[in-house]
């Protein structure tokens, strides 16, 4: 079992914003997870992150403590987040960071950047927030790829992407290793529909429907 | 610490492109120059000459100026990626926390330091070619009490900067701890010590406590030994701890004070949620 949640709740000034939830991710899910504005679906992800002290439960990946063993969970997880950070850092600088901290082959990120029809050469020394919108999430889908990981979370990748560009972005997850999770967090389930053989849905900080497909 | 020095460097890297490094680097950089062309070096007032006058210049605009230059542009290292969601990214690589926060003091260190270090080069160099008598002791001395200001105002923009979760809000109480102890320096302490308000041990530890003005008295105790020109509190220091026990606690208690802030920033930057 990858991803273990139990019983965790999470408040933020005095709003219940994950309620008692219960989530497990085994080897070779591809989860959608749905659910309105605000039904606490990044914060659940980030939680599994370890970028929150959760107030109650546990969460395990891996075996592992996302907060007190961050370096070892993150190590098996690659992340888009909802919106491309601006990052102020050039492309060369961004990518040497990412080289170093995750040992990513900065090849790799170049053949993918490359698949995603982003040609990162062009803009190397650019900075990365100077980058539109689409090319932004471009790299960090390449770079999400490039990483060798367990489970990969994508909080709404595709917002972005021009029609052409979010193609190519399901084709390539299409490729993505059966042994390999990814959770999808979407609006548009009709998308993904084909890639996915989960499908969870959150309201109000709880999980209230999980089905596989 | 696989990672410290891969974010310092990059950290350094980001701030060279910024405005405020150029900004920062000029503002020190000319100084020196404008001292130069309008010849302070080479007036000879109240004793000082050449090189020391406006070695004391220099200190007098750095007093002021560094405390709050530190203050806004790193209070917002870390509170500012948080509030973009930058440190969302950054820190979902695996990089140890010790390493992320650690490697930007670091870099952060190296970036403001670096330009007054090297303004207080240029001026010897600028003094040495005119032929003026190097005082090395002095220069050595007040690079070290300069590191120790720096320092002391990195670890407090650190700690305000994890602690508090807002840029606007973090960058406002830097703004009202410059000023209190900017006040405190003089106008504060010499009102309280005339009114006879408060008891004067209390008054001599208030400013023992300000690294501003530990930082004064230590600089310009190496101009005027006798420290003359900066009031009775500073007199009573040299009095009752003597030159040398005087430079020593000026140099070593803003380190101590940095790094005790820095800590406590670490610990809540550890202990708190980090987005
Ligand atoms: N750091 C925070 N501090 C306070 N409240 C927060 C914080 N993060 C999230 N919230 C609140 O938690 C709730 C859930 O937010 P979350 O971002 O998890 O929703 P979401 O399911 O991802 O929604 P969306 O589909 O809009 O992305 C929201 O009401 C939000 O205001
Ligand atoms: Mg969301």
């Amino acid at each position: 079992m990858l991803v273990k949640v139990q019983k965790v709740s999470k408040v933020f000034m005095g709003s219940r914003v994950l309620d008692n939830v219960d989530l497990t991710v085994e080897r070779g899910d591809r989860i959608a997870m749905m659910g309105p504005n605000g039904a606490g679906k990044t914060t659940l992800v980030r939680a599994i992150l370890g970028f929150y002290h959760i107030d109650s439960g546990v969460i395990s990946v891996n075996g592992y403590d996302p907060v007190k063993q961050r370096v070892d969970v993150l190590k098996n997880i690659s992340f888009i987040p909802q919106l491309p950070p601006p990052v102020k850092l050039s492309l060369e600088e961004l990518l040497l960071y990412v080289e170093r901290s995750s040992g990513v082959s900065r090849a790799k990120i170049f053949e993918e950047s490359n698949r995603m029809d982003l040609d990162l050469k062009k803009h190397i020394s650019k900075p990365f927030f100077k980058l539109s919108g689409g090319m932004k999430q471009k790299l960090l889908i390449a770079i999400a790829l490039s990483k060798k990981s367990d489970l990969l979370i994508f909080d709404e990748p595709t917002a972005n992407l021009d029609p052409k560009g979010r193609e190519k972005f399901y084709e390539l997850l299409g490729e993505i290793d059966v042994s390999c999770s990814t959770l999808f967090i979407t609006h548009r389930l009709d998308e993904i529909e084909g890639l996915v053989n989960r499908k969870i849905y959150m309201d109000l900080g709880k999980v209230v429907e999980d089905e596989k497909v | 610490m696989k990672n410290i020095f891969l974010v310092a460097y990059l950290d350094i890297k980001e701030s060279l492109r910024s405005k405020w490094f150029y900004v920062y680097s000029v503002v020190f950089g000319g100084l020196m120059a404008l001292f130069f062309i309008t010849g302070v070096s080479d007036s000879v007032v109240m004793g000082f000459t050449g090189l020391s006058r406006m070695l004391l210049i220099f200190i007098q605009v750095t007093i002021i100026i560094l405390p709050i230059f530190i203050l806004i542009t790193t209070v917002k290292s870390i509170s500012g990626d948080r509030e973009s969601n930058v440190l969302e990214y950054m820190l979902s690589f695996p990089v140890a926390l010790k390493d992320y926060y650690w490697g930007k003091m670091l870099g952060r260190f190296l970036t403001v330091f670096m330009p007054v270090f090297l303004a207080l080069l240029l001026g010897v160099v600028f003094g040495l070619f005119k032929g003026g008598e190097l005082p090395w002791r002095m220069v050595f001395l007040y690079s070290t009490l300069l590191f120790s200001l720096s320092f002391v105002f990195l670890g407090l923009a650190f700690f305000l900067s994890t602690l508090v979760k807002s840029t606007d809000i973090a960058l406002g109480s830097s703004f009202v701890v410059w000023i209190a102890m900017l006040a405190f320096i003089d106008i504060a302490l010499m009102g309280l010590m005339l009114q006879n308000r408060m008891n004067d041990g209390l008054i001599i530890v208030l400013a023992m406590l300000n690294p501003i003005e530990v930082f004064r008295i230590g600089a310009i105790s190496l101009f005027d030994p006798e420290l003359t020109v900066i009031g009775p509190v500073a007199y009573y220091l040299l009095d009752t701890l003597g030159a040398t026990l005087l430079m020593v606690y000026a140099i070593i208690y803003p380190i101590i004070m940095g790094a005790i802030l820095a800590y406590l920033g670490y610990i809540a930057f550890r202990k708190k949620d980090l987005l």
